[in-house]
């Protein structure tokens, strides 16, 4: 024997869920809060992600970069990356001759300076590196020259610049083969380099002006390092697959070079821009789910909601259902009409919470500058996770209604 | 048709055992109109109730067409009252949101019927009761008679062996009340078994057949 459709079951579950609108909304409400509150916080943290990605690609593809650390003193005291001035234009020279796979070194210095040009006055980051350290860094030079090693060598103060001190000494006009000076001494404009905009963090990139190490190193940044002393090498590896060997040929390397004994701590370190990506989507990843799973929370509490208005439904409608039983509904059917009533009610509220979640996370994208990540699989999982909970909680309100003796409920008043 | 034997139902009330029936045998025939009467509390309703499988016997046996009624599961005794039982109550019972179509359209939905087959015996069924004209009413756009009319029909729909009506003028007025009880006697001309339970005099002389209860036994069953 056949009993009720699914279809009439459906049914069912929708009429008594119109009937009462403002209750069915209001029951929905609290699933809609918790669907909209996890997709937003997952929305937020892929945005994060998607920043902190878009950061460090931006500051070149299969980057190594090197820099000093200060050796743990006797006293037990780290110095931290880029204290130290243990890397120098030796280590430079190892690198280049014996890794395989670097396929760009570029040793730098960087100091700050007052510029000025034609009355025009600008404080920027001059930053001393080899010819390489474009390749190294995935910049380009949108007008002129870069310097070459010849300049290099014969010492010659030439900058390259970037976008935005142009702008900010001379406006729009072409600067190439212009004077500057940098802390008093004279330099030739040779180049402009092109624009990488803003960093997602709001550094902007384009403040800067290149010149050759040798020179800013005795012109700009003068006794206060050592005369061969560089503060950060940038390495560029030949592919992504060989980042890690060549990072660990740049280690073993440099130690040698160093003569760090096996055991003690070295007085460089050695990152790959994969491996800080990596680490860092690990860190907001993490601290997404954990901001979902507060989120996640609301959701239970909607659930709760449901279930609530479930047992007060059940309650209210004894005598339907002693009435439909009496008609010939077996115990499955209303169980299932009742099971299936909450389950839309919930499913309803997590389409509204998708909806909203979604909005939201757009609206905090637009008004923060912060890029928007659709999360693809939320919806889903969204509409997933809140028919299970319409399932959990209307569980137990559908078990009551089925269990009732249909005597007892049709005498119910 | 029906055949019940020594039948007893006993409920625990609290400390106290309260027997509702206390061996009751009795047969009921193809084409029968019944009146059960007696005081409340005197065993009719619940005789009702284990006639429709909405209870179960404590002991004693219940034969339904050859059927063992009393040994059904759930699920069986929900399609027993859904093929063979047409039950009509004393209050109605009609569903407040569904149209007088809909509710007598209910108990074909738990036998699975067709959506268009069902709706045209509901509506040749509302024809019948002299409802043609309101199947798209709800239950409070009609008067007291015509809710009962429904609730026939209703009980009608899956062709039932047995027609069970509790009090089924004790809500409506005399006039009504005979118009109620007139369509019972024309469905039973028609071939249908009736059995009407009522503490009405008025009501029991509609039957041909009159089963008197008091303390869960039967005291009286006499051919009208």
């Amino acid at each position: 024997m056949s009993g009720a459709s699914p279809t009439e079951i459906v049914r069912f579950a929708a009429g008594a869920i119109i009937a009462h609108p403002l209750r069915s909304g209001l029951t929905s409400l609290g699933v809609v809060i918790g669907v909209a509150a996890v997709v937003m916080m997952t929305s937020i943290g892929l945005g994060a992600q998607k920043r902190v990605t878009d950061t460090i690609s931006g500051l070149g593809s299969n980057l190594i970069i090197v820099s000093p650390l200060q050796p743990r003193t006797a006293g037990g005291v780290m110095g931290g990356a880029g204290a130290g001035q243990s890397l120098t234009d030796a280590d430079t020279e190892v690198i280049r001759r014996q890794v395989e796979g670097a396929v760009a070194v570029a040793p730098s210095v960087t100091g700050m300076a007052q510029v000025t040009a034609d009355g025009a006055n600008w404080n920027t980051s001059i930053v001393g590196v080899s010819p390489e350290y474009l390749e190294a860094r995935d910049l380009t030079v949108a007008s002129g020259r870069m310097f070459e090693e010849r300049d290099a060598r014969q010492g010659r103060k030439v900058a390259v610049l970037g976008p935005t001190v142009v702008t900010q000494l001379w406006g729009d006009a072409d600067p190439i083969g212009k004077r500057i000076r940098i802390r008093g001494a004279p330099f030739e404009v040779i180049g402009v380099l092109g624009s990488k905009g803003q960093s997602s963090f709001g550094r902007d990139q384009d403040d800067l002006i290149l010149s050759p190490l040798e020179t800013v190193r005795s012109r700009i940044i003068g006794r206060r390092i050592k005369a061969d002393s560089v503060q950060t090498i940038y390495v560029k590896a030949v592919s992504e697959e060989e980042l890690a060997s060549v990072q660990e040929d740049i280690d073993s390397t440099l130690r040698a070079e160093h003569k760090i004994q096996a055991g003690d701590d070295d007085d460089f370190q050695t990152q790959n821009l994969a491996s800080i990506l990596e680490a860092s989507k690990a860190a907001i990843g993490a601290f997404t789910v954990l901001l979902a799973a507060i989120a996640g929370v609301s959701l239970v509490v909607g659930g709760v909601g449901i279930m609530n208005i479930m047992l007060v439904a059940v309650t209210e409608r004894t005598r339907e259902i002693g009435l439909r039983m009496a008609l010939g509904a077996r115990r499955k059917d209303v169980l299932a009409q009742f099971a299936l009533e909450a389950v839309v009610l919930s499913l309803f509220g997590g389409l509204i919470g998708l909806a909203i979640g979604l909005l939201g996370a757009a609206g905090i994208a637009a008004i923060g500058d912060w890029p928007f990540a659709l999360p693809t699989w939320a919806i889903p999982v969204a509409l997933g996770f809140s028919s299970l909970v319409g399932l959990v909680f209307g569980a137990y309100p559908a078990w009551r209604a089925a269990r009732l003796d249909p005597i007892e409920a049709l005498r119910r008043e | 048709m029906i055949q019940i034997e020594d039948l007893t139902k006993t409920y625990v009330m609290g400390e106290e055992i309260v027997t509702a029936l206390d061996g009751v045998s009795l047969s009921i025939f193809r084409g029968e109109i019944i009146a059960i009467i007696g005081p409340s509390g005197s065993g009719k309703s619940t005789l009702m109730n284990i006639l429709g499988g909405l209870d179960r016997p404590s002991r004693g046996g219940y034969r339904f067409e050859g059927d063992g009624v009393a040994h059904f599961s759930d699920d069986q005794l929900a399609d027993f009252r859904n093929r063979r039982i047409g039950f009509v109550f004393q209050s109605f019972q009609l569903l407040p949101r569904l149209s007088a179509l809909q509710n007598v359209e209910l108990p074909m939905v738990y036998s699975g019927a067709a959506p268009r087959a069902r709706r045209e015996r509901a509506a040749e069924l509302l024809e019948r009761v002299g409802l043609g004209s309101r199947m798209g009413h709800r239950p409070n756009q009609l008067s007291g008679g015509q809710q009962q009319r429904v609730a026939i029909a209703r009980s009608l729909a899956n062709q039932p062996d047995l027609l069970l009506a509790d009090e089924p003028t004790g809500a409506l007025d005399s006039a009504t009340g005979i118009e109620v009880l007139a369509l019972f006697q024309k469905l039973n001309k028609e071939g249908l078994t009736v059995v009407l339970v009522t503490h009405d005099r008025g009501v029991a002389d509609a039957a041909r057949r009159r089963i008197a209860f008091r303390d869960g036994r039967v005291t009286e069953d006499v051919q009208l």
